[in-house]
C-alpha cells in the first residue's frame, strides 16, 4: 500500500532532507494567515533551508515604498525564494517581472491560490483514486475565491468535471468555463458527485447584496448531512479553511467521517515540500 | 529617407510631389502635389524652379490633427507631463491642436487658472485649447462659473475623471451652457456601479479574479444625459465611449435629434480586455491564447495584470471595440479622441489593483488608427475625418488643405513602422503597454499655423 503522503513528509524530516540546504525562503504575507503559513514554513525548515519573514505590504499610494522597491532591495540580501501572499490579484506577477528570486505564489487577491488547489488534489486522489470523470461539487461565494479558481484549472486538468453551486452572484460569471457547470439549486449540484468542496463565507461580503443575510445563505446553500446524502456514498466533504460552522457547513458536518478537512491540512506540508524543491532544481 | 526643411526655417518653400491628399473640409481624396510656401498651401505650378522637392508617392498629406481630450498634468504633476512635453508628444503624434483637461492640481476651474494654462502653452508646439472644470474644484457639488470661463476661450466644461454625477447639478450646467454654445464634456460612468472594479466585467476579469466594471455604469450616464440634453437643449459631449451599449443609445438618440456628440479612444478600439491578461492582438485581429480561451490558457508571465493597460473606462471587449469601430466608420462616432494620461512610473510600478488609471496616446493614435485602416476596419478618409476635421468642427476651428490657407497638416508615411519605445517618446512619460511594439504609420512633418512643429524624428525646437 502507498504510504500516505504525510507520512512521507513526517519520515522524510526525520530523514532531515538537504535538498533546499543554503537556500534562504522568505515569507512575505502581506495578509494575515495561518496554515498556509505555518506549512510554508515547515516545509522549507524541513528541506533544509533558512526561512525569513519579510514585513512586506502592499502597496498605497499613501504609503511610502511599493513592493517592488522592496523585492528589488531583498534580491540583494541573498534570499533566492520568495512565498508572497498578497491581497491583490495578479501580485505575484508583478513580483517575479520585479526580481529574479523565485516566487512562489501563496494566494494573491481572489485570483489563485495554486498550492492550495494541489494539495485539495492530493486529498481528493487520495480518497478517490483517479480524478478522471469524476464530479465534484464546489459550493459558495466563487466570485470572490481564489481557492475555487486554483481547483478550476487542477480539476480540469485532472480529467473531473465540475458543479458550481451557490447565490447567481457569486457564480454567474463561471458559465462557460470548460468542464464547469453551475448549477441553478445546491441539489443539482450535489446529486450523484463524487466528492464535495464547501467555501468560507467572508461574512462582510454578504452586505454586497448577493443574499438577503447569513440565514439564508445557510438555508438555501448551507451543507449539512442531509444534504450531503444527494452525493454518492460516503463522498468526502473538504474545505480551505477556516471554517464558519452553522454557515457554510454544520458543526456535525465538518467533523463527521466524510469530512477530509485535517488531511487537507496535514497535506500542505508535503505538497509544499514539493512545490519548493520542484522550484529549486 | 525624405527629409525636410528644417524646424527653425518657417519660411521654407517645399513640394511634394504626387502625393495622397485627403482634406475631409472639401471631400477631397486624390494624388496630386501639394506646396508650403511661407507658411500657407499654395499653388504647385506657382512655386520657383529652386525649391525644394520631395518625392510624396508614399505619403498621405491629411490637415492636422486635433485631440479633444489630453491630460497635460501642469500645474501640478510636471514630471508626469507639462505642457511643453505634451505639446511636443502632440506634434509628433501630428497633432497641431489638442484640448486640455482640467484635472490639474489645482484644477481648471476659473478664468485665473484657464487663462495661466493658455499663456503656458504659447510657443508649444502646437496649439492648446482648454477644457474647464464643470464643478468648482471637481468636487461635484457647485458649479463652476461657466459664462467666465467661456469668456477666456474654454471648448467645453467637464469633471473628467469622474461623471457630474448628480443629475440636477448635470440639467443646470446644461441649461446655462445652451447660450454659450459650449458642451458638457461627460465621463460617463456610474461611480457607484464602478465603485472597485479595476476591468471590463466579462471571462477575462472572472479568470483574473479582478472586478469587473459593468456596462450598465456607462450606459447608465448616457442614457440620463441623453435624457437632460432633450429636455434643456443642451449640448452633451460624450467622451471616451467604451461599450456598444452606450454607442447604441447615442446612435438612437442623433436619430431623433438630440443634441449629442461622442468620441471614443485609439485603446478602446484596437486594445481589448484580454491585453490585462497579457493578450497582445488587436481587436480585429484573430483571437490567440487567452482572448481565445479566457478560462484555459495560460497567462503569459511578461505581461499578465501590466498595469500600463489600467485604464478607465477599462479596454473593452473585443465585441465592443468592433462595434466602436462600426461606430467611427458610420459617423456616430464624431471623433476619435486619445485621453492622453501620463502617470510618472512609480505610479505604475505597482499592483495592477494599486495603479493609476490612464495610458499615453497622442504619439499612438494615429498609429492605432492605421492599424485599424490596414485591417479594413476603417478607410483612411474616415480615419483622418475622425482625427481632423470632425474634431476640430466641435470646438470651432476650421481644417482645410486648400491654396492660400495657413499651412495645418500633416504628412504621414502610412507604410512604414516605427517601434514604440521609451526613447522614441517625445512624452514626459512612457505608460503605454504598446511598448516594444512594431506599429504602422510615421509622421514626416507637423505643420501648425504654418509653422513646421515637428520633422523626421527630430524634436522641434520650441
Amino acid at each position: 500500500m502507498r504510504p500516505r503522503s504525510d507520512e512521507v513528509f513526517l519520515s522524510g524530516r526525520r530523514e532531515t532532507l538537504d535538498l533546499l540546504r543554503g537556500e534562504v525562503i522568505g515569507l512575505a504575507f502581506c495578509e494575515p494567515s495561518t496554515r498556509t503559513r505555518v506549512s510554508f514554513e515547515l516545509a522549507a525548515t524541513a528541506l533544509g533551508a533558512q526561512v525569513v519573514d519579510l514585513p512586506i505590504e502592499a502597496s498605497s499610494v499613501t504609503k511610502g515604498e511599493s513592493l517592488v522597491d522592496t523585492l528589488r532591495t531583498l534580491e540583494r540580501t541573498g534570499i533566492t525564494t520568495i512565498v508572497l501572499r498578497h491581497p491583490m490579484s495578479g501580485a505575484p506577477y508583478l513580483a517575479a517581472r520585479s526580481t529574479d528570486a523565485r516566487i512562489v505564489n501563496a494566494g494573491d487577491g481572489t485570483h489563485a491560490h495554486p498550492t492550495q488547489a494541489l494539495l485539495d488534489a492530493l486529498t481528493l486522489r487520495e480518497a478517490l483514486g483517479t480524478l478522471e470523470g469524476k464530479k465534484i461539487a464546489i459550493v459558495g461565494d466563487i466570485a470572490h475565491s481564489r481557492v475555487a479558481r486554483s481547483n478550476l484549472h487542477a480539476l480540469r486538468a485532472l480529467g473531473a468535471s465540475v458543479r458550481l453551486a451557490g447565490p447567481p452572484a457569486w457564480v454567474r460569471d463561471f458559465e462557460g468555463w470548460p468542464g464547469v457547470v453551475v448549477a441553478k439549486r445546491l441539489e443539482d449540484a450535489l446529486a450523484d458527485a463524487d466528492a464535495v468542496m464547501a467555501l468560507r463565507i467572508q461574512i462582510e461580503r454578504v452586505a454586497s447584496g448577493a443574499v438577503a443575510s447569513l440565514r439564508e445563505y445557510t438555508a438555501t446553500w448551507g451543507l449539512n448531512e442531509s444534504r450531503m446524502q444527494l452525493a454518492r456514498l460516503g463522498a468526502p466533504l473538504l474545505h480551505p479553511g477556516p471554517t464558519n460552522e452553522g454557515v457554510e457547513i454544520t458543526a456535525e458536518l465538518a467533523g463527521s467521517v466524510r469530512s477530509l478537512i485535517g488531511t487537507q491540512v496535514a497535506n500542505g506540508v508535503p505538497i509544499r515540500m514539493a512545490v519548493l524543491s520542484l522550484l529549486a532544481r | 529617407m525624405t527629409r525636410f526643411g528644417s524646424l527653425d526655417d518657417p519660411a521654407a518653400t517645399l513640394v511634394l510631389t504626387g502625393i495622397r491628399i485627403i482634406d475631409p473640409a472639401t471631400g477631397t481624396d486624390r494624388v496630386g502635389d501639394l506646396a508650403i510656401d511661407d507658411g500657407r498651401l499654395a499653388d504647385p505650378g506657382g512655386i520657383a524652379p529652386g525649391a525644394e522637392r520631395f518625392d510624396g508617392s508614399s505619403l498621405v498629406a491629411a490637415p492636422g490633427l486635433c485631440d479633444l481630450h489630453a491630460h497635460l498634468r501642469e500645474p501640478g504633476m510636471e514630471r508626469a507631463e507639462t505642457i511643453e512635453s505634451g505639446a511636443r508628444a502632440a506634434a509628433h503624434g501630428g497633432f497641431t491642436t489638442i484640448c486640455a483637461m482640467p484635472n490639474t492640481d489645482p484644477p481648471l476651474d476659473g478664468p485665473d487658472r484657464v487663462a495661466w494654462v493658455m499663456t503656458a502653452a504659447r510657443g508649444a508646439a502646437c496649439r492648446v485649447r482648454v477644457v474647464a472644470a464643470a464643478t468648482r474644484g471637481r468636487d461635484g457639488e457647485q458649479i463652476t462659473d461657466v459664462a467666465e470661463l467661456a469668456g477666456e476661450g474654454v471648448v467645453g466644461v467637464s469633471d473628467d475623471g469622474v461623471a457630474v454625477a448628480e443629475g440636477l447639478l448635470a440639467r443646470s450646467l446644461l441649461t446655462r451652457l445652451v447660450a454659450l454654445g459650449l458642451p458638457l464634456i461627460e465621463h460617463a460612468e456610474d461611480p457607484a456601479a464602478a465603485a472597485g472594479t479595476v476591468m471590463r466585467a466579462g471571462a477575462i476579469a472572472t479568470r483574473l479574479g479582478l472586478g469587473g466594471w459593468p456596462e450598465s455604469a456607462e450606459l447608465a450616464i448616457v442614457v440620463r444625459d441623453i435624457g437632460l440634453a432633450e429636455e434643456t437643449g443642451g449640448w452633451v459631449h460624450f467622451t471616451h465611449i467604451s461599450t456598444a451599449a452606450a454607442l447604441t443609445a447615442i446612435r438612437r438618440a442623433k436619430e431623433r435629434g438630440v443634441r449629442v456628440t461622442c468620441d471614443v479612444t485609439p485603446h478602446h478600439l484596437a486594445l481589448t480586455d484580454a491585453w490585462v491578461a497579457g493578450g497582445r492582438s488587436f481587436a480585429w485581429d484573430e483571437q490567440v491564447g487567452v482572448a481565445a480561451d479566457p478560462f484555459g490558457a495560460p497567462l503569459d508571465a511578461a505581461h499578465a495584470y501590466d498595469s500600463a493597460c489600467r485604464v478607465n473606462p477599462p479596454l473593452s471587449s473585443r465585441a465592443d471595440a468592433l462595434a466602436l469601430l462600426g461606430g467611427v466608420a458610420d459617423g456616430t462616432v464624431d471623433a476619435i479622441a486619445t485621453d492622453h494620461a501620463p502617470h510618472p512610473s512609480e505610479r505604475k510600478s505597482v499592483e495592477f489593483g494599486a495603479a493609476a488609471p490612464g495610458m499615453i496616446g497622442l504619439e499612438t493614435a494615429l498609429s492605432l488608427g492605421l492599424a485599424a485602416v490596414d485591417a479594413g476596419r476603417l478607410t483612411l478618409p474616415v480615419l483622418v475625418r475622425a482625427l481632423t476635421t470632425r474634431p476640430a468642427e466641435l470646438i470651432g476651428e476650421a481644417r482645410s488643405l486648400e491654396i492660400g490657407q495657413l499651412a495645418d497638416l500633416v504628412i504621414i508615411d502610412p507604410a512604414a513602422r516605427w517601434r514604440v519605445e521609451a526613447t522614441a517618446l517625445a512624452s514626459a512619460s512612457s505608460n503605454t503597454p504598446l511598448l516594444g511594439m512594431d506599429l504602422p504609420g510615421v509622421v514626416r512633418l507637423t505643420v501648425a499655423n504654418g509653422r513646421i512643429t515637428y520633422r523626421d524624428g527630430v524634436e522641434p525646437a520650441v
